[in-house]
């Protein structure tokens, strides 16, 4: 009891004297994160996501005193440019931003520019739950290894959505979505690139193009990209003319395009939440008539996880959200369609019988497809394709007058 | 050379460089002297001279001196020079008896005093009980009489007139004349009237100059 | 002493961050930003722009729109003055520009793109029965590659403001014994105007119509939501460049700041062009004696057009009203199916921490806004020193200078100083743009107060400080109430100040609003849209009412 109230005592001084957290030894991580506020950077575009946002910092400061400010962003990149901006005028310490919602393109930036604190998140008590055998997506986002460097907290999976009141059979292949543009044009549409839901929807289209799938785990510099991306480019040109207001115009995100389905405006939407759909109907966003489906031959997953910058203020405090954000509540929670509908990074065979009872429990939604219907979940590709795929697409069709 | 009342020593005021008006004058205590001219010679610009206002362009060579003190090196509120104008202007914002407070020498010690004193003279213009009044709400005689005994009040050592009665009608004029004028005397002020009526000249009885422009 | 350093601090306030500013942003254009490795200048930024296929569109939307915008909106004003003046139907108009002018940016587009939509208010109050559309059209309305949808946005808040600094000018042009003069000569109510009063008051309202220019030209949150994507017009571009994950576009952001900046430049000296044959044009047109130029449909139109303009604001602020409290709303249903109150229930809690965020930092910046304002004027009666016409340029310098070529270098080097990520900071960064606002709205009735009364006052004995706090000021309480109202409305309305130099940890509502305007919930843009045009209409109900309140017995100070 004594030595561990010395070796409490001189780990909290030597925190205090500046030295990082160290998430092996928890105790004084959370002596540490008690009273700390946490600056959380999260896109709060979404309604759904900020109230779990809310009820996530409320448990946090209930169970340990850590205080958590959800800076809502409408781009990851902006709080990119922020760590960038402190990193510039040398604020190497107690920085705006103590946690950031982050993944693919913005992750492999801040990695690549040494902007993060770490290695932590395989050291999180919590990470033993983890699912790392099963989704792969959770150690490797978009095929850039975390290295620890980031902690996952929700699965994403790609689905289609449509009202079937307007749309009784939607297609569910690549080709067959192009037919049925052609035959009702001005009904489909997605994010502009470089929106990230843009972009995946090409990667998606490009997946059932491609020869040989294991060619876009590799850097894009090391394929014959043009090769690769010819049909891509060849389905675009006769779909782009087929799109809602004909190509020239776009929605700017993915929750953009609930609004224009519930304006009559299209009839079927491309989506990364599997229970986006369900959410939206339980706040009438969307009419009950709208399902979602996945396409044959299966959809792009990946992980949304959360990161540390380097300089934060509050990384003891960061560590702690990241943990609860691991935990069986927190992660049933985020499942829960009326909630969020996000899937979960948990192996459940890992959990105790009464965790696993939470997830059981869950209804899922009328709109929402059950785990064996999502089916397998395709990985991402490397990011330097969706650099590429956005600047081509830019200069394709980004520019289209 | 006697050096009470107000003199005006070779007294020049120049708009930039050029001079514009120009007077040597001395008025003994209770005398009006009346100056008069066309319009633009510089009669208010004189005026604003003597109270220590001239506008910025203008500057002025000379002496002024009141009961033998120098007024050019005193700043305005130090010069103790009454002035009424064409207009009331009476603070709006201010109730009557706000306003004859305003400018009650601080000598006078104490709110039941200061308000006592204030009661005094809106009687002795015959406007008893009109202390809480709002001012737009008197007649433009009772205004005219409330503004004479604001700049009473505050004890001034000289009266400057610019064109105080022109606004008033035919009936009021000869009556509020009658009233500054023989305050003025009464008092023994040395009282610098403009105007561009000869019956307010006349009924001053006192020296009458006309002014002429310099360029 | 201390009040001679007034307009020196103010200046120096007001312009040293833009100037900073501009420092910090144009230096990366040249290659210079040492946390990237650009240590050496060159003119790699330069191609890196140059080589982006939408810079020949996105300029020209720039340029196109911001002078159409301003134009237009000219061209309207001047109508509706010419034609309305004096008259019965104008004294409404005058009372509809406060509210008009109440409705943030942000706000007012958001209502219009509802409203203009082919699944907007109009079109689900017209079909079925008139269109027969039982889904809406595939028409490119909104976002529309010429930008028209974002001009009509921009010129239904840029009338009302240049119809507020026309009719401000216009007492010194003494309108009405020119008119009787020239309508005694025969000429129509409108031509007569324009002929003989117009180019008097040009002058006086050039500069307000250089800013509008400059503002039309290089707004991002009207752009974003009422201009087209296909590309954006060129400051939406170096927004998204300045936010890319790929931090090598800083480079390239920086040199579209600096082009912004140069069209800005540009489009200004081609106006004064403009303006100079304009000029040669009136002066052949006022020779030739035209007495009547259909100035029965130009006094139509500008009512038309000007109710129109007006009637947009207000039923697009409607409609946002209505879908905050609207259940499931489809289209062509041209009201909601359901009325409910859960929008507010559930997010209007969240809105009081920005609410009361945007109240402190408006309440403090106009304040101190006002502070400065009184000071210097006060100072120049003082001193006796003469505003020319180059001090207000000065104050005109930071609307002239677009808000994206100078805010990322001043987040940088407040970054450098330490003192940023504060209230305290962003106080002072809205202070840079509502300084100019309030010395304008307050400028004129200071300086028109009647200097007889400082002259009695000092002959009564009191000091200029005891005129300034007991006769000035009181006298001028409706004035400073209005310019503070005013103030305040500039300061609510901003949004790239308060996301840049706040870190993000300092949340407006309006801030909060653009951010949740990216998930498309109509509920909840509705919300935001509602509280920050509440907000900003209170404090001018307050300007109006105080003054009422507090000269209530006194007639004097309420007619004035």
């Amino acid at each position: 009891m004594l030595k561990r109230l010395i070796v409490g005592l001189g780990l909290s001084l030597a925190s205090a004297a500046g030295a990082a957290p160290d998430p092996k030894n928890w105790d004084a991580v959370l002596e540490e994160a008690s009273g700390q506020t946490v600056y959380w950077n999260a896109w709060g575009g979404s309604t759904a996501t900020n109230d779990f946002i809310r009820w996530a910092g409320d448990q946090v400061q209930a169970r340990y005193g850590v205080t958590v400010e959800h800076v809502k962003l409408s781009d990851t990149a902006d709080a990119v440019a922020r760590v960038l901006a402190e990193k510039t005028a040398g604020k190497d310490e107690g920085g705006a931003i103590d946690l950031i919602w982050i993944n693919g393109a913005n992750f492999a930036a801040m990695k690549e520019n040494g902007l993060l604190f770490g290695p932590w998140a395989e050291d999180l008590p919590n990470w033993r739950y983890v699912d790392v055998a099963g989704k792969p997506a959770v150690t490797s986002d978009f095929t850039v290894p975390t290295d620890g460097l980031e902690s996952p907290w929700a699965m994403a999976q790609v689905v289609f959505y449509y009202d079937t009141a307007r749309l009784p059979e939607p297609p569910k292949s690549m080709p067959a979505l192009l037919g049925w543009a052609r035959a009702n044009p001005g009904r489909f549409t997605f994010p502009q690139p470089p929106d990230f839901l843009g972009t995946t929807f090409m990667k998606q289209a490009l997946y059932g193009m491609v020869e040989d799938p294991a060619l876009l785990q590799q850097p894009a510099e090391d394929v014959d990209y043009d090769a690769v991306t010819a049909p891509l480019w060849a389905f675009l040109e006769e779909l782009t003319p087929n799109l809602w207001r004909q190509g020239r115009a776009y929605p700017q995100t993915g929750p953009r395009q609930i609004q224009l389905m519930a304006d009559g405006e299209i009839d079927l939407a491309i989506s990364f939440s599997p229970g986006e759909a369900s959410t939206a109907i339980a706040n009438d966003q969307l009419p009950d008539t709208v399902r979602t489906f996945v396409l044959d031959g299966g959809t792009i997953g990946n992980a949304s996880f959360v990161a540390i910058p380097y300089n934060a203020n509050a990384k003891a405090g960061a560590m702690v959200l990241a943990d609860f954000l691991l935990s069986p509540e927190a992660q049933a929670r985020a499942q829960d369609p009326s909630v969020l509908g996000y899937g979960t990074v948990l192996d459940l065979a890992k959990l105790s019988a009464e965790d696993r009872a939470r997830f059981d429990a869950l209804e899922l939604g009328i709109a929402t497809l059950s785990p064996d219907e999502l089916g397998p979940a395709l990985p991402e590709p490397h990011p330097s394709w969706m650099t590429r795929i956005e600047a081509d697409w830019q200069a394709r069709f980004g520019t289209a007058q | 050379m006697n050096e009470s009342g107000l003199i005006l020593d070779k007294l020049t005021i120049l708009r930039g460089d050029a001079p514009l008006v120009s007077l040597d004058l001395q008025i003994p205590p209770g005398e009006v002297v009346t100056v008069m001219g066309p319009s633009g010679v510089g009669k208010s610009t004189l005026l604003a001279a003597i109270t220590g206002t001239l506008a910025p362009g203008f500057a002025l060579r000379g002496g002024i001196r009141l009961d033998g003190q120098d007024l050019t090196a005193l700043p305005p509120e130090a010069r103790h020079v009454g002035i009424l104008f064409q207009d009331d202007l009476l603070f709006p914002h201010l109730s009557v008896g706000a306003n004859l407070a305003f400018g009650l020498n601080a000598r006078i010690k104490g709110r039941a005093a200061r308000r006592a004193r204030v009661e005094e003279a809106l009687a002795e213009i015959g406007l008893a009980g009109f202390a809480e009044r709002d001012p737009a709400t008197l007649s433009g005689g009772q205004k005219a009489r409330v503004a004479l005994m604001r700049m009473l009040l505050s004890e001034p050592h000289a009266l400057l007139l610019d064109e105080p009665f022109s606004r008033l009608d035919a009936a009021l004029r000869g009556q509020i004349r009658e009233l500054v004028f023989s305050r003025a005397r009464a008092l023994g002020l040395p009282t610098l009237l403009v105007t561009h009526d000869a019956a307010d000249a006349a009924a001053a009885e006192g020296r009458v100059i006309e002014l002429a422009a310099l360029d | 002493m201390r009040l001679r350093y007034a307009p020196a601090l103010t200046l120096a306030l007001m312009l040293g961050p833009v100037l900073a500013g501009l420092a910090g942003t144009l230096l990366p254009a040249i290659g210079l930003f040492p946390a990237l490795g650009g240590t050496a200048p060159g003119l790699a930024p330069l191609k890196a722009l140059l080589g982006w296929p939408g810079l020949g569109p996105a300029v020209s939307l720039s340029l196109g729109t911001g002078l159409a915008a301003t134009a237009l909106s000219l061209v309207l004003t001047a109508l509706i003055v010419g034609s309305w003046h004096g008259t019965r139907a104008f004294r409404w108009l005058e009372a509809a520009l406060s509210p008009l002018l109440s409705v943030p940016h942000a706000a007012a587009a958001f209502g219009i793109a509802f409203l203009i939509a082919p699944s907007g208010w109009i079109s689900r109050a017209l079909s079925p029965w008139a269109t027969g559309w039982t889904r809406p059209p595939d028409l490119l309305i909104v976002q529309d590659p010429w930008g028209l949808a974002m001009t009509l946005g921009l010129v239904t808040k840029e009338l009302p403001f240049l119809l507020l600094m026309t009719l401000a000018a216009l007492p010194q042009a003494q309108p009405r014994r020119s008119l009787t003069v020239a309508q005694a000569l025969g000429y129509g109510r409108l031509t007569g105007w324009l002929k003989v009063v117009l180019p008097r008051i040009y002058a006086q309202i050039r500069l307000p119509v250089y800013a509008v220019l400059a503002y039309s030209m290089s707004v991002v949150d009207v752009a974003l939501i009422l201009g087209p994507n296909t590309p954006p017009p060129l400051a939406v571009q170096v927004m998204r460049w300045m936010t890319d994950p790929d931090l090598a576009q800083r480079f390239t952001a920086a040199a579209g700041a600096t082009l912004q900046l140069a069209l800005v430049a540009g489009a200004l000296g081609l106006w004064r062009l403009g303006e100079g044959a304009a000029a040669r044009l009136g002066r052949a047109w006022v020779a030739q004696g035209c007495r009547r130029h259909a100035d029965g449909l130009g006094r139509r139109a500008a009512l038309v057009l000007g109710a129109l303009s007006a009637g947009a604001v207000l039923a697009g602020l409607a409609g946002l009203a209505l879908w905050s409290v609207a259940g499931f709303w489809s289209f062509p249903d041209a009201l909601p199916d359901t009325l409910t109150l859960r929008p507010w229930l559930r997010h209007g809690p969240e809105l009081l921490e920005p609410a009361l965020d945007t109240l402190l930092i408006a309440g403090a910046a106009t304040a101190l806004a006002l502070a400065l304002t009184l000071a210097c004027l006060q100072a120049e009666q003082r001193f006796g020193l003469t505003p020319g016409a180059r001090s207000l340029w000065l104050l005109y310098l930071p609307l002239l200078v677009p808000q994206i070529a100078f805010l990322p270098g001043l987040q940088t080097l407040a970054l450098m100083a330490g003192a940023d990520m504060g209230r305290g900071a962003v106080i002072l960064g809205h202070l840079v743009f509502v300084l100019p606002y309030v010395f304008l709205s307050l400028g004129d009735p200071f300086r028109s107060w009647d200097r007889r009364q400082a002259t009695i006052a000092a002959a009564l004995g009191a000091g200029p400080a005891r005129i300034f706090w007991t006769l000035r000021l009181p006298m001028l309480l409706a004035p400073v109430l209005t310019a503070a109202a005013v103030g305040f409305a500039v300061s609510v309305g901003q949004y790239l100040p308060t996301l840049l130099i706040g870190a993000g940890r300092v949340q407006t509502l309006t801030t909060e609003a653009v951010a949740l305007a990216s998930g498309g919930d109509r509920r909840l843009i509705g919300l935001y849209a509602i509280a920050q045009t509440a907000v900003v209409v209170l404090g001018f109900a307050l300007a109006i009412a105080a003054p009422r309140l507090v000269w209530a017995n006194r007639r004097g100070m309420r007619a004035g």
